[in-house]
C-alpha cells in the first residue's frame, strides 16, 4: 500500500514502466508467432500498441491492490506483477500456468497479486472491481486518513462502456465513494465498430460527471500523461474520497484477435498510429530527461526478449493439464 | 436444391426474409461491415444499408429489450447475438420481459423476434464462450427454442422463426457453420416447429440427439449396424415446442433409448426429454432412458480437453448400468465411443 503522494516519474519508476512495457510487448510477440505456428489457440487478443497503460497504471499498486482486467487482459496481468513463463503456460492451456490450464488467454488470473482476471464478458469485470474496492473500504478504511488505502483498477474498453454494468458500477462506486479507480482503454473500436457509431460522446470520461466522479481524457500512448492522472486518481482513492474515471486514448495495432483480417480500418490509419508508438514515445522521453543511456535502455528491450523466449519454451515444455483433474475445482 | 454451408443458408434465408417483409430487420454486434464474427450477415449491409443491419454497442440488455419493443410496435426484428453465453448479460430482458409480455398483457402483444446466434464447443474459445445454453429458455414459458442440426434446417427452421409471431431463441453450432448438405432454395421452404426428424430407422435402440450430436449419432448407428444391431436416430429439432410423439412412438418400438447433447446432464434438455418419455412410454421400456452429457465442469479453453474427452465413460459408468443386458453393454459401450 505504498502512499502515492509525491510519487514523481523519477529515474528508478521509469525505468520500472518501461521494463514492463518491453516485457508486455515481447510477450504478446512471442504469443501471436505461438498462435501462428499453432501450438496455442484459442480467442487471443493482444495489447500491442497499449503497452503504456497498464505498465504505467499498475507501477502506482502493489500485491494489496486489485485490477480487474478484460478479454485485452495479458498486459495487465504482467504488469501487475505475474511472471511470463506461468503466463504464457496459462495461454497455452498448460498445468503450471497461473489457472492451472483452466483460465486460458481470457480468463487469466493472478490472485496472489490482486489479480481479479481477464474477464471474456465485456464489462463483466467491472463491478468485480467495485467490488474489491468495497471490501477494501470495509476492511481497510483506518488507512484512508494516512492516505494507505488498498485501491482497485477496473480496467475496460471503450466497447465495454456502453454495458449496463459499467455504469451501474460507477454508480455505485460513487454512492459509496468506494477507492475504484476505473480505466477506460479507448482505442477505438470494440472489433469492428468504431466509436462513433456505438458512443454517445467523443470523450467517455465525461461520463464521470453522471455519477459526480472526477473524471479525465489523456494520451494513452505517453506514460507521462498516463502518470500524471492515475497519480492524482489513485492518490485520491487511497485517501478514501472516492473513484474517478480516466480515459486513456491509445490504438491497438493489430486486429481484434489473431486472424482479424481488419477490414474495419484502413492501413493507413494503422501506419498513423505506429508512428506514436507509446515505447518509442517512451525512450525518446528517458534519453531526453537524461534518465537512461541508450546501453541500459538496449539492455532492457533485450532482457525483456530473452524473458519471453524463455516464457515459450517454459510453455511448450510444460505438461499438460492432467485429464483425471478435469471435475476438481469446481466447489470447494 | 443447392449444396450450401450451414452460415450460408442463414444467411441467404435472413436476405430473403428481409427482401420479402420491409418490417425484418437485424441488429447485433459487428453484424454490418464485418459480417457478423461467424459471417451470418456478410454482406447484407450492401443490400440493406445501416438502417436495418444494424451494428449495436456492446449492450446485450439493450439491444434485446430494444428487440421486444419494436417487436411489439410493428417490426420483425432479429437479434444476432455474437454468442449465445451473452443470453446471461441480457436475461431480465428475455426471461422477464419478453418471454412475459404477450402472457401479462392478456394475449394483445405480438412478438415476432428471433433472437440468434452460436454456442457450444469446437474452436478452442474459453469456458463463458462454449456454453450450451438452451435448457433455461425451454424453463420458462413464452420462448420458442430451435436446434437445427445442419444447414437444411438450419434454413428451414429460421424462415419458420422469422415468421413465426412469437419469440424465438435460436441456437446455432459453432462447429456446424462449415458443415454442409442439400438445402431447399425456394423461398417459402420451411421446417415446421415441433416436429421431430427421424434421421434413421431402427428398432433396438433409440438416439435421440441435437447439434453436433446428430451426424455423431449416426456415426454411432453405423457402427452398431455392423454389429447387427438397429438404432433409431432422432433429432427433436425444436426443444419448444417438442415433438413428444414422434419420440414416444420410436421408445416404443425400440424399448430404449439414449439422450445426447453437448449440455451438461443436471436439469439439461436431456433430463426433460428423459422424464417425459419415461411418464409417456414407461410400459414399453426395457431399461432406463440414459443421458449422455458434458461432465459438470467447463474446461474446454485449451489444448488437452479436446472435444473426445470430455463424454467419454459416462454410461459406462452409471449406476443404470447394471440394469442393462450383455447385448445392452455392446451397445453402451459403442455410444460411449461417440466423440471418438
Ligand atoms: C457481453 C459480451 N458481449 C460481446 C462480447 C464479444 N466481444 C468481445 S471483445 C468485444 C469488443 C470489446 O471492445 P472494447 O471494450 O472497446 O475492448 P477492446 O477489444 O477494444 O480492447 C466484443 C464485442 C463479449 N465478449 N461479451
Ligand atoms: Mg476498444
Amino acid at each position: 500500500m505504498a502512499g502515492t503522494k509525491g510519487v514523481r516519474l523519477d529515474r528508478d519508476k521509469a525505468l520500472q514502466i518501461y521494463e514492463t512495457m518491453n516485457d508486455i510487448r515481447c510477450f504478446e510477440e512471442k504469443a501471436l508467432s505461438l498462435f501462428e505456428a499453432n501450438k496455442l489457440r484459442g480467442s487471443v487478443h493482444l495489447c500491442i500498441g497499449e503497452e503504456a497503460i497498464p505498465a504505467t497504471v499498475c507501477s502506482f499498486l502493489d500485491d494489496s491492490d486489485y485490477i480487474a482486467s478484460t478479454h485485452r487482459g495479458h498486459g495487465h496481468c504482467i504488469a501487475k506483477g505475474a511472471g511470463l513463463d506461468r503466463a504464457m503456460a496459462e495461454l497455452m492451456g498448460k498445468a503450471t500456468g497461473y489457472c492451472k490450464g483452466k483460465g486460458g488467454s481470457m480468463h487469466i488470473a493472478d490472485l496472489e497479486r490482486g489479480n481479479l482476471g481477464a474477464n471474456a464478458i465485456v464489462g463483466g469485470g467491472v463491478p468485480i472491481a467495485v467490488g474489491a474496492a468495497l471490501a477494501s473500504k470495509m476492511m481497510h478504511a483506518d488507512l484512508a486518513e494516512q492516505g494507505k488505502m488498498p485501491v482497485a483498477v477496473s480496467f475496460f474498453g471503450d466497447g465495454a462502456s456502453n454495458q449496463g454494468v459499467v455504469h451501474e458500477s460507477m454508480n455505485l462506486a460513487s454512492v459509496w465513494k468506494l477507492p475504484v479507480i476505473f480505466v477506460c482503454e479507448n482505442n477505438g473500436y470494440g472489433i469492428s465498430v468504431p466509436q462513433w457509431q456505438s458512443t454517445s460522446v467523443k470523450d467517455i470520461s465525461v461520463r464521470g460527471a453522471a455519477y459526480d466522479m472526477p473524471h479525465a481524457t489523456a494520451d494513452g500512448n505517453k506514460v507521462p500523461d498516463i502518470f500524471k492522472a492515475v497519480s492524482k486518481a489513485v492518490d485520491r482513492a487511497r485517501h478514501g474520497e472516492g473513484p474517478t474515471l480516466l480515459e486513456f486514448k491509445t490504438y491497438r495495432w493489430l486486429g481484434h484477435w489473431t486472424g482479424d483480417p481488419c477490414v474495419y480500418r484502413t492501413r493507413e490509419e494503422v501506419e498513423e498510429w505506429k508512428k506514436r508508438c507509446p515505447i518509442k514515445f517512451m525512450r525518446s522521453y528517458m534519453t531526453e530527461k537524461g534518465f537512461a543511456s541508450d546501453k541500459e535502455l538496449d539492455e532492457i528491450e533485450a532482457r525483456a526478449a530473452a524473458a519471453a523466449d524463455h516464457a515459450a519454451e517454459f510453455a511448450l515444455s510444460s505438461p499438460e493439464p492432467d485429464p483425471a483433474l478435469v471435475l476438481e475445482d469446481v466447489f470447494n | 436444391m443447392s449444396i450450401k454451408t450451414y452460415a450460408q443458408a442463414i444467411k441467404d434465408v435472413i436476405a430473403e426474409e428481409m427482401r420479402r417483409d420491409d418490417r425484418v430487420f437485424i441488429m447485433g454486434e459487428d453484424i454490418a461491415e464485418q459480417g457478423g464474427i461467424f459471417g451470418c450477415t456478410r454482406g447484407l449491409i450492401d443490400e440493406f444499408g445501416p438502417d436495418r443491419v444494424r451494428n449495436t454497442p456492446i449492450s446485450e440488455s439493450a439491444f434485446c429489450g430494444a428487440g421486444l419493443g419494436a417487436a411489439c410496435a410493428g417490426m420483425r426484428p432479429i437479434v444476432e447475438l455474437m454468442y449465445m453465453d451473452f443470453t446471461l448479460v441480457a436475461m431480465d430482458q428475455i426471461i422477464n420481459q419478453i418471454a412475459k409480455t404477450r402472457y401479462i398483457f392478456g394475449g394483445k402483444a405480438v412478438i415476432p423476434l428471433v433472437i440468434r446466434g452460436q454456442q457450444g464447443v469446437g474452436r478452442g474459445n474459453a469456458a463463458t464462450h462454449s456454453q450450451s445454453m438452451e435448457a433455461i429458455f425451454m424453463h420458462f414459458p413464452g420462448l420458442k427454442v430451435a436446434m437445427p442440426s445442419d444447414a437444411s434446417d438450419a434454413a428451414g427452421l429460421l424462415r419458420t422463426a422469422i415468421r413465426d409471431d412469437n419469440p424465438v431463441m435460436f441456437f446455432e453450432h459453432k462447429a456446424l457453420y462449415t458443415s454442409k448438405c442439400e438445402v431447399d432454395d425456394s423461398p417459402d421452404f420451411t421446417v415446421p416447429f415441433g416436429k421431430a426428424r427421424i434421421l434413421r430407422e431402427g428398432k433396438d435402440i433409440t438416439l435421440i440427439a441435437t447439434h453436433t450430436y446428430v451426424q455423431k449419432s449416426l456415426n454411432v448407428a453405423d457402427k452398431l449396424a455392423a454389429e447387427g444391431i438397429s438404432a433409431e436416430v432422432i433429432d427433436p429439432r425444436t426443444l419448444v415446442p417438442m415433438d413428444w410423439d414422434t419420440m414416444t412412438s420410436s421408445v416404443a418400438k425400440t424399448g430404449r433409448a439414449v439422450v445426447v447433447h453437448e449440455a451438461h446432464r443436471t436439469a439439461g434438455a436431456g433430463a426433460e426429454i428423459a422424464a417425459e418419455l419415461s411418464e409417456r412410454a414407461f410400459k414399453y421400456l426395457d431399461s432406463p432412458i440414459l443421458r449422455l452429457e458434458q461432465r459438470r465442469a467447463r474446461f474446454l479453453s485449451i489444448s488437452v480437453l479436446k472435444m473426445p474427452w470430455y463424454l467419454r465413460n459416462r454410461i459406462s459408468t452409471t449406476p443404470a448400468k447394471k440394469l442393462f443386458t450383455e447385448r445392452d453393454a455392446a451397445v453402451l459401450a459403442e455410444v460411449n465411443q461417440i466423440d471418438t
